[in-house]
């Protein structure tokens, strides 16, 4: 679909207002992961703001594309961005792993109905969205919806993400479209140095899919990927996304360390004011800058 | 005498009473509930003849899914399916599925609710030849300690046909186990089947019954064998057949103790955490008897006839009818 300027930077002001919710629900909540969310807050924006075929008010809606989000941990950006997309009050988000909630630590699809799957335990994601795209096609519906998984790179070392990868490719699942969050990190380091997941995009070839490789923090080459995984016919597409983890906060971009921190972990409350004010999302600007 | 009200297969203690593989009624089940409900799919590792899934592979091709050697992979792909509103049977060895990949049993189908049926051929000792590799005895308990997980194991080829009807026409994650070998027919098309009621196969013929076994599989053979010979030695037992494990007959088994005031169950598994203990769970809170436990006693299979592996692990016609005995002491 195509994406204005006008839109784009529309999207760049929803993706900070998430990025801010992000930061004050964790705050909030005294744990939870940082650097994922962050860095996925672009990818959750043009996909809940652009991409996906879905209905706030009727999130039940039986047509609606599915979104599976197999990396559960990385949840406080998946509420944010429902909860600005018009899902729940923005006043829930402060709810977060707090007992009674709907946001549980990690998604829980009956606690939140609007959540496709539960999911939290690593590389299970991807072969559900495998079964929802294979049941599509039983149906005669693999032409009328997309479903989509994003998942991590770290869950890659999960023998369950290979299968589903494999059982796509020998079927062909031209509606079913997995993002990779490319951040290089995960909870003990570099995920070059813990299992050496390169040549990535190689493997996923290997294993019958088309493969692109974009920046995730730019909506236009984002856009034109799906648009692309979207058009083509005979493999299930993977878009690499390379993300920056930690993303909009320069204390925590590109340092593993803050996969699994909360903002308080390092950061006294009174400087969670500056880690706002220092949000550069919006084309390296700040917010008061771009207005 | 056997449960005249049951209708059960009046040959039963012929010596050449008839014998069909459990795992076959479930493949004919399916092609049943794949004819009842268009929803009903199947997904297979591998091991489509080898679990009787093939009736179904043939007659609906296009509802059937090869998944290859990938049981985490299995269960993972019919949580999706049962997502879009399919009702998925997924079948390997109990070994492996649920055996491989309980946790993504765990997570994607009993923590989602998915209506996933999980269905282990080749439960119990009796696998036989293949070795202790292949003998799942630990499959009961791993599941029954799963929240939203129903479980039945049936006596028979018959009783699987039916149950596997049934399964389908539930809402719910169930783990249905089948038995390699064949075994005798118990039931008939009449003797009745429903999820979650337990059924008095034997009973005395006057009078109260002075122990209750319950037995669940195909070893509810060899208890009505127990409870047959017992009765001419002037022993009155009463045997139920507990195809439901979870959720349990609560209601029956407390009727039961309450009568006999002495239990012995009967089943192919480890005694830790399986059938047995189910019962001793319902019983110690709300009617405390002395019970004897028949079945694996903390140890690995190995290869071997059903008969020799039987008998070598104490679960043969002799140990049953001992624990009978046993029980009547501590009353």
């Amino acid at each position: 679909m195509l994406l204005t300027e006008e839109k784009i930077k529309e999207l760049e002001i929803k993706a900070n207002d998430i990025r801010q919710s992000i930061i004050e629900m964790l705050l909030e909540a005294g744990s939870g992961h940082t650097a994922g969310p962050l860095g996925m807050a672009d990818v959750f924006t043009l996909f809940y703001f652009h991409i996906l075929k879905h209905d706030p008010k009727n999130p039940a809606w039986a047509e609606r594309d599915r979104l599976v989000l197999s990396n559960g941990h990385i949840c406080p950006v998946l509420y944010a961005t429902m909860a600005h997309a018009g899902y729940f009050p923005l006043e829930e988000l402060k709810t977060l792993r707090k007992f009674g909630t709907r946001l549980q630590g990690h998604p829980h699809r009956e606690y939140l109905p609007y959540v496709e799957t539960s999911s939290g335990p690593l590389g299970l994601g991807l072969s559900q969205a495998v079964g929802m795209a294979l049941a599509d096609r039983i149906d005669g519906k693999d032409k009328d919806r997309f479903i989509y998984c994003f998942m991590s790179d770290g869950e890659h070392d999960e023998g369950n993400s290979w299968e589903g990868i494999m059982l796509a490719g020998k079927n062909k699942l031209r509606n079913l479209i997995a993002v990779v969050d490319r951040n290089n990190i995960q909870i003990d380091g570099f995920t070059e140095n813990i299992m050496p997941l390169e040549p990535l995009a190689d493997k996923w070839r290997a294993f019958n899919w088309h493969v692109i490789e974009v920046g995730g923090h730019d909506f236009r080459v984002l856009n034109e990927a799906v648009e692309e995984a979207q058009a083509v016919y005979e493999k299930p597409t993977v878009v690499i996304s390379h993300n920056i983890p930690g993303k909009g906060v320069h204390e925590f971009e590109r340092d593993y360390r803050w996969h699994g921190y909360d903002p308080n972990a390092k950061t006294a409350k009174e400087d969670y004011a500056k880690a706002l004010k220092e949000l550069r999302t919006l084309g390296g600007k700040i917010k008061s800058e771009h207005e | 005498m056997l449960n005249p009200n049951l209708k059960l297969n009046p040959k039963i203690f012929n010596p050449d009473v008839e014998e069909v593989n459990i795992r076959k009624g479930f493949g004919e089940g399916l092609v049943s509930a794949g004819e009842i409900d268009k929803n009903v799919v199947a997904l297979c590792a591998d091991l489509t003849e080898s679990t009787q899934m093939i009736f179904f592979k043939e007659k609906f091709p296009e509802r059937f899914v090869e998944i290859g050697v990938a049981e985490q992979n299995l269960a993972t792909v019919a949580s999706g399916m049962a997502a879009m509103g399919k009702i998925p049977f997924i079948s390997s060895y109990a070994m492996f599925s649920p055996g491989r990949n309980w946790e993504q049993i765990r997570t994607t189908i009993a923590y989602n609710d998915r209506s996933v049926k999980i269905v282990g051929s080749h439960g119990g000792i009796s696998v036989g030849v293949d070795g202790g590799t292949h003998q799942a005895l630990e499959d009961i308990s791993i599941m029954r300690v799963m929240p939203n997980m129903d479980i039945v194991s049936p006596c028979d080829a018959i009783e699987a046909r039916k149950a596997t009807i049934a399964l389908a026409k539930t809402k719910k994650p169930a783990y249905i186990r089948l038995l390699r070998e064949k075994t005798p027919i118990i039931t008939t098309e009449e003797t009745p089947f429903a999820i979650g009621k337990a059924e008095i196969y034997w009973l005395p013929e006057v009078g109260l019954a002075q122990v209750g076994i319950i037995a669940t599989g195909g070893l509810i053979y060899r208890a009505l064998l127990v409870a047959k010979e017992l009765e001419s030695e002037g022993i009155k037992t009463k045997v139920m057949n507990l195809s439901t494990i979870k959720p349990i007959d609560e209601d029956a088994l407390i009727a039961l103790a309450k009568e006999t005031k002495a239990i012995v169950t009967v089943e192919e598994h480890q005694i830790a955490g399986g059938m047995g203990s189910a019962v001793a769970e319902v019983l110690a809170q709300n009617f405390p008897v002395p019970i004897e436990f028949i079945g694996v006693q903390d140890k690995f299979g190995q290869s071997g006839s059903p008969a020799e592996l039987l008998a070598h692990y104490h679960m043969d016609v002799i140990d049953i009818k001992n624990a009978v005995r046993k029980v009547v002491t501590r009353k």
